[in-house]
């Protein structure tokens, strides 16, 4: 059952010093309200992995891998390829963060991040296929959140699509019944490089790119996920509160002019800095 | 995507012969279990989900509570049977996702203030599934809080609204809800301007999402006025048996 969040009690000072800062148009890190914070990636972080990348949004550190297999396809897609976003809120990325089965926030992410990968076409999954109705490819983006300050959805995305921009694909040969693994890769093709905005509301005014004090503080969240070609492939609310259909359009346009931008800094080592 | 699936006869009707802004069928009747305080149920089309409020009754254990209101406790469960296929009665992560994209959208309606250290229990039991199981689902929940007597800012009623063969149409059945391009299950009150719930997953334009929103205010309008009724309906016989 989803039983109502118990947040950490961030002090009423913090809280009014938020909304007072927020109701100048600042906030307690220093950016304005549509500013994101800095973004460091590191590709191929894990050279186990077929693919990686450490993405650090400010302070929030987050670490996806992909590791790649085969596998029988799913008995309505025999011809595709399988996708399987999994996240981890490691216990030593924050005090909330319990070791245990995976609770409904880290659920909610992955699935967020899937929707965002899959309904953007990022990856062929037609093109993953080895043996019609036997044996596919299997993409396992496995999420690590080493530390957290705030908006782990952006952040996320951004690491998985950038792990999954670097994978290389072991090649297979079929022999008769068996399918043999060789010593060869080949590039998994990235079809779009999609980005998530998120949005703090706190009272009437947002912030885009929350901290993890002004996430605390929120009524609640809402996320977007832009392709390249300036469409929406997911779009999220998260927490209670209410937003009226006026301020959701607004955010729509937001997010065509902030995705822009955040995708050129975001994958800049993939596209080579064209965007 | 589904080339060989016809979700458009060529009089330009849906596969289940409404107009694009069309619902499908509704049907709602508040107060249907005896012994939850507050209970409802909802057909739309041919989804069939009970909802049922327990409490407010004391957070058991303890440390659940919270000393300045009450907590809200949701699950979303679909029946083994509720599927085509069988669907395994643990719940799934989609469940567990549901569960909690519902009570985000029940909370902010609840008075919580007025109870404080108790609990309101919340289940929704799909029976059976025909697309769009979260928003019907949404729509009879809120009735059994009603029910339940428990004090709300409003009612909100729910629907999906999303795009198909590149047409934006509401209230998306099963067909449409697979084979469409997109899905935007959306809760709304009209009289607070307020969304409770949004969520889009598949691919629309800001024009469309624009479109598709407006579309998704008129139709859950129109199913306001179907809750409330349900809710007189439910009043006026009691009236009649006292």
């Amino acid at each position: 059952m989803s039983i109502t969040e118990q947040r950490p009690v961030i002090s009423k000072l913090e809280q009014q010093e938020l909304r007072r800062l927020l109701a100048e148009n600042k906030r307690i890190d220093g950016r304005n309200p549509l500013q994101y914070r800095n973004i460091r990636v590191q590709l191929g972080y894990v050279e186990k992995a077929e693919g990686s990348a450490l993405v650090e949004l400010g302070n929030t550190k987050v670490l996806a891998a992909v590791k790649v297999g085969i596998a029988v396809p799913f008995a309505d897609t025999p011809n595709e390829g399988i996708l399987i976003v999994n996240a981890e809120l490691v216990p030593l990325a924050s005090p909330v963060f319990e070791p245990g089965p995976p609770s409904e926030e880290s659920i909610s992410l992955s699935r967020y991040v899937d929707r965002s990968i899959r309904e953007s076409k990022s990856i062929d999954l037609s093109s993953l296929c080895i043996v019609p109705g036997r044996s596919v490819y299997s993409l396992y983006v496995d999420l690590y959140i080493l530390d957290y300050d705030g908006n782990l959805i952006d952040a996320s995305l951004i690491a998985s699509v950038n792990a999954l921009g670097i994978t290389k694909m072991p090649k297979y040969v079929v022999e008769g019944q068996a399918i043999k693994k060789t010593d060869e890769y080949f590039k998994l093709e990235l079809k779009d490089h999609p980005v998530s905005l998120t949005y703090a509301f706190l009272d009437d005014k947002y912030v885009v790119d929350p901290c993890l004090s002004e996430e605390y503080a929120s009524d609640f969240t809402v996320s977007m996920t832009v392709k390249s070609d300036d469409r929406f492939c997911a779009i999220q609310k998260n927490g209670g509160g209410m937003i009226s259909p006026r301020r959701v359009i607004e955010l729509l346009e937001r997010s065509l002019e902030l995705g822009k931008e955040l995708r050129t800094v975001a994958y800049r080592q993939l596209t080579g800095g064209n965007g | 995507m589904g080339e060989s699936i016809t979700l458009f006869s060529e009089d330009g009707k849906r596969s289940d012969g409404r107009s694009l802004d069309e619902l499908r069928p509704i049907r709602i009747k508040v107060g249907v279990l005896s012994n939850a305080q507050g209970s409802a149920y909802i057909e739309q089309g041919r989804n069939k989900i009970i909802a049922a409020v327990y409490g407010p009754k004391e957070a058991l254990p303890k440390h659940i509570s919270l000393p300045d209101r009450c907590i809200l406790r949701c699950r979303y469960h679909m029946a083994p049977f509720s599927t085509t296929e069988r669907k395994s009665p643990a719940p799934s992560r989609r469940e567990i996702e549901l569960s909690m994209v519902l009570r985000n959208a029940l909370e902010p309606l609840v008075m919580t203030w007025l109870f404080p250290r108790t609990v309101i229990d919340i289940f929704i039991e799909v029976l059976q599934a025909d697309g769009g199981t979260r928003c019907a689902g949404l729509t009879a929940a809120v009735l059994a809080l009603a029910d339940a007597g428990i004090p709300l800012k409003g009612l909100v009623a729910a629907c999906a609204v999303g795009k198909a063969d590149g047409k934006i149409l509401v209230d998306l059945n099963d067909l449409e809800d697979k084979y469409g391009e997109a899905d935007m299950p959306v809760a709304y009150n009209p009289t607070l301007d307020g969304i409770t719930l949004l969520q889009m997953d598949g691919i629309m334009s800001k024009e469309e999402v624009e479109q598709a929103l407006s579309l998704a205010i008129t139709a859950t309008q129109k199913m306001h006025k179907m809750q409330v009724d349900a809710l007189r309906e439910r009043f006026s016989v009691q009236r009649r048996e006292v």
